[in-house]
């Protein structure tokens, strides 16, 4: 497939993580939109992976090899920061009752 | 039309049409299946580009442990589609509408790219994606970012007991 359109459905499926975050106000949708992204970026990342492995594949079977590994590294990360994350959001909840981000304005005065 | 370009479609158009219907339902469980099918079809995708290893990394980690944790907190919360606050219909339209600017520019830019023109991604051949080889290079030339991860993990798991803990 012509690498545009990888990109393209990478770039939709990010900005509907960004419209996400910007229109909803419930504090773990918000954090979903964010996963959303991160796997917008992950498809890209194979995408662009595999189109190395095409253009090199004649000189270096193995090329755009590591692509793949940022992946698996980018998946790692995302699994500590979900178990992070949603620690916080928990305890947010116990503190104002709500998972409104709304609420937590009152930080900056 | 070969079977893969009709794949490519329905998944991508899946994946679209599941992230579009996270956004727009009420109850956050369906929100959470929603993301769910999103994930299903990326996974759909890896497969098709041959990343074989990424695809059942994607469903295990991402829809098998993730989400479930996702659906744990807000089960525990019993969140539902009484308690979940809504911005104001202006706010909602100016987030879509600025993010639909975003998706615009970037587009024109992948458009008016001529380096990646006539670039094609490898689908359905190739074997980097496949577990021996990643195996392989992850072992050899980044051991180090592994065992920098396993200690991120042990950190992340402290850091989650000590910040849920109740105190």
């Amino acid at each position: 497939m012509p690498i545009q359109y990888y990109i393209i459905l990478a770039l939709a499926l990010f900005c509907i993580g960004v419209v996400g975050v910007l229109v909803r106000r419930n504090a773990i949708i918000i954090f979903m939109c964010i996963e959303l992204m991160l796997n917008a970026v992950n498809l890209l990342l194979v995408a662009f992976s595999k189109m190395h492995n095409a253009a090199l594949a004649a000189t270096n079977a193995q090329a755009g090899v590591e692509g793949q590994l940022f992946v698996f590294f980018i998946m790692v990360v995302a699994a500590a920061e979900v178990s992070v994350g949603l620690a916080i959001i928990v305890m947010m909840y116990r503190n104002v009752h709500s998972v409104d981000v709304n609420f937590l304005n009152r930080l900056k005065n | 039309m070969g079977v893969t370009q009709i794949l490519f479609w329905f998944l991508s158009a899946l994946a679209i049409f599941s992230a579009v219907m996270v956004l727009v339902s009420k109850s956050p469980v369906h929100s959470v299946l929603w993301l769910i099918a999103v994930f299903f079809a990326i996974s759909g995708h890896y497969i098709l580009l041959n990343a074989q290893f990424l695809a059942i990394v994607n469903i295990i980690v991402y829809a098998g442990a993730i989400m479930v944790l996702f659906l744990f907190v807000i089960m525990l919360m019993n969140l539902n589609k009484e308690t979940e606050p809504q911005k104001n219909l202006w706010m909602k339209l100016t987030g879509v509408v600025s993010g639909g600017c975003l998706l615009i520019v970037l587009i024109s830019l992948v458009r008016q790219a001529t380096e990646i023109k006539d670039k094609i991604a490898l689908t359905n051949k190739g074997d980097i994606g496949l577990i021996k080889v990643l195996g392989k290079t992850l072992f050899s030339g980044y051991i180090v970012p592994f065992e920098i991860s396993s200690v991120l993990f042990l950190s992340a798991m402290i850091g989650a007991v000590v910040i849920g803990k109740k105190d």
